[in-house]
């Protein structure tokens, strides 16, 4: 359903014939013109129309009563804007936010912190087996989570990790390879003279990674910071094993779940209003950094 | 030149060797936090579960040695096995092409209109960025029975189906979560379409091509690497698919208790993942989640090789290979 329209000739190429028609025909041209512009738009309105729907029911539903939830009107009758209150008394909102930003933030820090020097030492430092030690890197990125996790899990509750965040934050500072991989490829693109200069200049690789690569790759550093707070806020596999039904350490995620599940599907508006309340804060951030977002992800082609 | 190379005094050898180790001490310097990791959280977890998935282990006690007795188990003698290998086949061969053809025709309707391709593009990637819990609830609700879109097609008299609630329609109901969130795949193939050179189209134009067949062997070709990189990640995460399911069972599922609604509505969304997680987690079969582990990791290994390999039959690099 969805190929068809990629078939259509577009409309760029209609238009490229339009300097060589003769004058009489010009009007006509235009009026084809503006003709085919408006099917474009109405075209991605369609889009916008499905993309955000979604959003627009959840906020309609967010603000009903209970009851009204569970019914099949779509229209709130009253606005109960109290949900939103509701929800940090209900659902211990604040907790959780709390937990999400803490593991959010500080498995940031580590992942940017020992990632810039593993990435300088693959791109920037001449060494024998730089390149199959890269490719060990990659190949881990095959590696499903699901072959680690059983013997971290006895390990972690051998040393009483299990139930804290250390499981999710300690890891985070023996580097991430998906943020290596990202500035290892940002680093290759930065002239080799400017590191050959301050080389000359005898400054030591520290030095030179620290006040040559790192002060030009900052969009790339953002980048990888920005990919992984995301990560982590959205992540529940890591969350729901190390919580270990520890409710005092669920994240948004974890938290959201297990409210939803206890309460089986019954007050979906004070559901919708806390689904609402976790997305908002990411919608923002990647709405103020969207060039650097959309930049990251097209550099690499992924994000991970 | 010979002669000079066997006159360096042994004093200015010893010195560059002395240079050459401090160079690679700073280089592993550099390297310490990815080499420990590696070995601490890669390796040896890598090295236990393989011993692990020749025994019996619940934590409690000692790894008991079985031998194979865990992948004979498993493959001749646990049906739930199969059900989960099944439903993770169903939504990778499925899901995967439709996320990616739905991701391309997205991508070209955003390259059509000349101006405000920077707003459409922001409104379609904004779906992308909703955790993927939120969005899980979210559609459970949207259509769920009486919900909104079963409200909106009764409007034209189509009766909605069950999604979440019915196994024939759980795992559709799981594609189309998917597809809302595209907006990843969908920058890059717009990356790739827009880079497809137009001098191509026009010169096609000239011969006199229909739109199928410079659609066919122009653009196909030239975004293959990026339809190929797609593929490559929707097998390897397909395989591991796990946060949608759990929720979308838990929160479709009537009972309280969350690890009982995996696999909700009659196991239809039972994955490898979730299966996995429950004999690991749940029951604490560890030595049998470990084998499990295993051959999840053979089977991506294996079905990444074919990717591969069929690659060179389908993907075309521009400038020759990459």
């Amino acid at each position: 359903m969805a190929v068809r329209p990629i078939f259509q000739p577009s409309g760029s190429e209609l238009g490229a014939t339009q300097p060589k028609v003769p004058r009489r025909k010009a009007g006509e041209a235009r009026r084809k013109n503006l003709l085919t512009s408006i099917a474009k738009h109405a075209v991605a309105l369609f889009f916008v129309v499905v993309f955000l729907s979604p959003f627009v029911f959840v906020l309609l539903t967010a603000v009903m009563t209970q009851q009204q939830a569970l019914s099949s009107r779509l229209w709130p009758h009253p606005f109960q804007w109290s949900n939103f209150a509701q929800v940090f008394t209900k659902v211990h909102f604040w907790l959780y936010t709390y937990n999400t930003v803490f593991y959010a933030v500080l498995a940031t820090i580590g992942v940017v912190v020992s990632s810039v020097p593993v990435a300088y030492a693959l791109a920037r430092m001449r060494w024998r087996g730089r390149q199959a030690t890269f490719l060990v890197l990659l190949s881990t990125l095959m590696l499903p989570a699901q072959i680690t996790i059983v013997p971290l899990y006895v390990v972690f509750s051998r040393i009483h990790w299990v139930g804290t965040f250390k499981p999710l934050i300690v890891p985070a500072f023996f580097g991430d390879v998906f943020s290596i991989f990202l500035l290892r490829q940002f680093f290759m693109t930065i002239p080799e003279e400017l590191v050959d200069a301050a080389r000359a200049d005898g400054a030591n690789e520290f030095q030179i990674m620290w006040h040559v690569i790192v002060k030009l790759a900052k969009p790339a550093i953002m980048a990888v910071a920005l990919f992984q707070f995301l990560f982590c806020w959205n992540d529940f596999f890591g969350p729901l094993v190390w919580s270990a039904s520890n409710t005092h350490m669920y994240t948004l995620s974890v938290g959201l779940t297990e409210f939803t599940a206890t309460h089986g599907g019954t007050i979906w508006n004070l559901q919708m209003a806390a689904s609402l309340l976790f997305m908002l804060p990411v919608i923002v951030l990647f709405l103020f950094s969207q060039k650097a977002f959309i930049e990251g992800v097209t550099l690499t082609g992924v994000k991970g | 030149m010979a002669t000079a190379r066997v006159t360096v005094p042994a004093a200015r050898r010893a010195l560059r060797r002395r240079r050459s180790r401090r160079h690679y001490a700073g280089v592993l310097a550099f390297l310490s936090p990815w080499v420990l990791g590696f070995f601490m959280f890669i390796i040896y977890p890598m090295l236990a579960s393989l011993y692990y998935s020749f025994t019996h282990y619940d934590m409690l006690s000692q790894p008991q040695w079985v031998g194979l007795s865990n992948y004979r188990f498993m493959f001749t003698s646990d049906p739930l096995f199969w059900t989960s290998l099944r439903n993770t086949v169903w939504i990778i061969a499925i899901g995967v092409p439709v996320q990616i053809v739905f991701a391309i025709a997205v991508a070209w309707v955003l390259t059509l209109p000349q101006r405000g391709r920077g707003f459409y593009r922001t409104i379609y990637f904004v779906p992308a960025m909703v955790p993927t819990v939120a969005a899980t609830l979210a559609f459970v609700f949207l259509l769920g029975k009486g919900g909104p879109l079963d409200t909106v097609l009764g409007f034209v008299h189509i009766s909605s189906p069950l999604w979440f609630q019915d196994p024939a329609w759980s795992k559709p109901g799981l594609v189309l979560l998917s597809l809302w969130g595209v907006g990843e795949t969908m920058i890059i193939f717009l990356a790739a379409l827009l880079d497809v050179p137009t001098h191509l189209y026009e010169a096609a134009d000239i011969e006199g091509a229909s739109a199928w067949q410079k659609f066919r062997l122009i653009t196909l070709p030239m975004i293959s690497p990026v339809i190929f990189f797609a593929a490559v990640i929707g097998v390897i995460y397909g395989f591991q698919y796990f946060t949608e399911a759990y929720v979308a069972a838990g929160a479709a599922g009537g009972t309280r208790d969350i690890a009982s609604n995996l696999g909700y509505p009659l196991n239809s969304t039972l994955f490898y993942g979730i299966y996995l997680y429950q004999q690991g987690f749940a029951y604490f079969h560890l030595g049998y989640a470990s084998a499990m582990a295993w051959i999840l990791f053979l089977i991506i290994m294996a079905c990444t090789l074919v990717l591969v390999r069929s690659s060179k039959h389908w993907v075309f690099y521009q400038g020759g290979f990459k």
